[in-house]
């Protein structure tokens, strides 16, 4: 490459060349360093305030005003059903309208303006989408009444429903679909554009309609960038507190989810409230809440990651 | 710390070998209830609900007790639409959030569990603000007030400015200093470190010789050896001064405010009965102070009367400015 106001054909001198490749290499370890850094503190601290708390005893006890009693049952199973329910939902919403808009939507302003509008939503704070959720799941706009619910079943099942939502578990994991759908759809989108045209062209060209072409070959060749995706929207949704708290999740409860009309509890509100609380024995269950956290997130991810390596084929 | 709680201990024990046979005893006679209890609002009340609800869940195991922690203003606003039937309040019920009962035809009744001792704390280093009246509070807090370095407060007090931390401002806790210390159209200066996370407060007080800050007392019992409470009028904030209310004028009511339609369910009913006979036991585990014992009576008589509605407003929304104690004895 040649600077401005050099004579062309001139090479630079290589020692200014060699300096500046050099002064990048460190910037980009000294930033990573930085990065590492940072997490390992966070890391080795929690671990070291919340090691000696963990027991099979905090996993199976529910909480108590006595820290060393305390456990966490109904924040981790709450947190399991939130998000299991949040996943079976925005994955394929997401992937149908990623699907939708790459490979059947015609390229004019009216998806335009839907691109436009799920990449700004993206950017949107969830606690906004706690809002829309308690109109829309938790009250459903008003249209059912709230202390006279309609009823589908009996509470003792496990498909009971009843309208409005209330603070339900569906209720909360809708929520948190509509808090990962924009990055759902966008990481689908692009894992759909990053197959080659020329598949598409030549199974079109070979006489195949294009739902053929997408469940045999697009969506195929396109399924592992989708799950990576997919990891980083439902780690998101595993972190979040705060549109669960507008939907109204409790924060004490004895008892484990039964069904999706079922109150809950999550981890991180279980979290936030310990840390937050005077007594120093609760900061130490805090530091073990969150590293059981941690290793739910680290579960869930060497499980995409997993399903991804056998999955990903070499494109044919 | 707790030089005072250690004092305290043994009678404590007694109390809770009492409670003890007490809980046995009402659980033969209560037999099996069923049903939910939703209760739902402040984080500072929290710590006492669950408390209770612990000790009433292992009692009733078939009721089903949920706590939540949308905040005081959060839990009226579910509790008067007749989303729940307990609200857990920081603050007496407002004017505007009647109105809103009001409209969901929610009728309720007014239930005082606890104290809050709200404690003015400096750092260990500081040895010469042992004692500030309200007034020099004022002076230390107000938008408007003239002490800015300590000297300016005292004239025999170092030349360095004070660092004022405070919590929230939407939390009840700031509520009430405000209203205390700064009057009801009061405005609070605007470089105050603000925390929502009062252990951010305690770590802020204790690294700043000249800071100042103020928090419920359960954060000063904790952190009693890295704080000094200041004597509020010649009073220093513990167990005794709070409960028996010359710790004036930061000894602050906490409550529960029941849905009278929801009152009339056995479950309910069981579990605020069951938090009234135990509240004086098991507040002083999470940091806070029991009620005296004829308030706790008198609040039990209006219980069981069904006295409806809030002591503290008129039902034409002025403010009842007796104090607390007087109102309920």
């Amino acid at each position: 490459m040649s600077s401005i106001g050099q004579i062309p054909g001139t090479p630079i001198p290589p020692s200014r060349r060699l300096l500046t490749n050099r002064a990048f290499l460190s910037v980009c370890l000294a930033s990573t360093t930085l990065a590492v850094a940072v997490l390992c503190a966070l890391i080795i601290s929690v671990a070291v305030d919340g090691w000696g708390s963990l027991s099979w005893d905090f996993l199976d006890s529910f909480a108590s005003r006595k820290p060393e009693k305390a456990g966490i049952k109904a924040a981790l199973f709450g947190s399991l059903w939130v998000v299991a329910t949040c996943a079976l939902t925005a994955i394929p919403i997401g992937v149908g309208t990623a699907v939708y808009l790459e490979e059947f939507a015609p390229k004019n302003r009216v998806t335009r303006f839907i691109q436009l509008n799920i990449t700004n939503l993206a950017g949107v704070p969830s606690i906004v989408y706690g809002i829309i959720g308690l109109t829309a799941f938790s009250r459903m706009f008003g249209v059912f009444r709230l202390d006279e619910p309609v009823t589908l079943g009996n509470s003792e099942t496990f498909w009971f429903l009843q309208f409005p939502f209330g603070p339900s578990v569906l209720a909360a994991g809708l929520t948190l679909m509509l808090v990962i759908l924009p990055v759902m759809i966008v990481s689908s989108q692009e894992a759909l554009r990053s197959v080659p045209a020329t598949l598409r062209q030549g199974s079109l060209a070979m006489g195949a309609t294009t739902w053929q072409t997408v469940w045999r070959l697009t969506l195929p060749a396109a399924i592992p960038t989708i799950i990576t995706g997919t990891i980083l929207a439902i780690s998101r949704a595993i972190g979040e507190a705060a549109p669960l708290l507008v939907v109204g999740a409790a924060l004490l409860i004895f008892r484990t989810p039964e069904n999706l009309m079922s109150s809950f509890t999550v981890l991180p509100l279980q979290i936030f409230n310990w840390a937050g609380r005077p007594q120093a024995g609760f900061h130490a269950i805090a530091a073990a809440a969150i590293i059981v956290q941690l290793v739910l997130l680290i579960l869930f991810n060497g499980t995409a990651v997993a399903l991804r390596l056998r999955l990903q084929k070499p494109l044919q | 710390m707790k030089p005072l709680f250690t004092a305290l201990l043994p009678v404590r024990r007694l109390a809770a070998v009492l409670s003890t046979l007490a809980i046995a005893a009402t659980a033969l006679a209560l037999g099996d209830l069923k049903g939910n209890i939703r209760v739902d609002g402040s984080s500072t009340v929290f710590p006492i609900t669950e408390a209770v609800a612990e000790e009433f869940a292992a009692e009733q195991p078939n009721v089903n007790v949920t706590v939540g922690v949308s905040g005081t203003g959060g839990g009226f606003k579910r509790f008067c639409s007749g989303e729940i039937d307990i609200a857990d309040a920081s603050r007496p019920i407002r004017h505007s959030e009647m109105e809103l009962a009001a409209k969901h035809g929610v009728e309720f009744i007014e239930v005082p569990v606890a104290y809050d001792g709200l404690t003015i704390v400096v750092n260990k280093q500081n040895t010469w603000a042992s004692e500030l009246s309200v007034d020099n509070l004022k002076q230390i807090f107000s938008a408007q007030g003239t002490a800015r370095t300590w000297k300016d407060v005292n004239p025999s007090w170092p030349a360095e400015p004070i660092l004022a931390y405070s919590p929230g401002t939407d939390s009840g806790t700031f509520d009430y200093f405000k209203e205390v210390v700064l009057g009801k159209d009061g405005k609070a200066r605007s470089d105050m470190s603000v925390s929502e996370d009062d252990n951010a407060l305690v770590l802020g007080v204790s690294g700043n010789k000249y800071a100042i800050g103020f928090f419920g007392c359960a954060y000063y019992f904790e952190n009693a050896d890295k704080l000094t409470a200041v004597k509020v009028n010649g009073v220093a904030p513990s167990v005794e001064t709070i409960e028996n209310g010359t710790y004036a004028p930061f000894s602050r009511p906490l409550f529960i405010y029941v849905n009278a339609k929801a009152a009339a369910q056995p479950q309910v009913k069981a579990f605020v009965e069951f938090y009234l006979s135990h509240a004086a036991d098991l507040v002083g585990d999470v940091g806070y102070v029991k009620l005296p014992a004829a308030v706790y009576g008198k609040v039990s008589r209006n219980w069981a009367a069904g006295r409806l509605g809030t002591q503290f407003t008129t039902s034409d929304g002025t403010t009842i400015t007796t104090p607390f104690t007087a109102t309920y004895q």
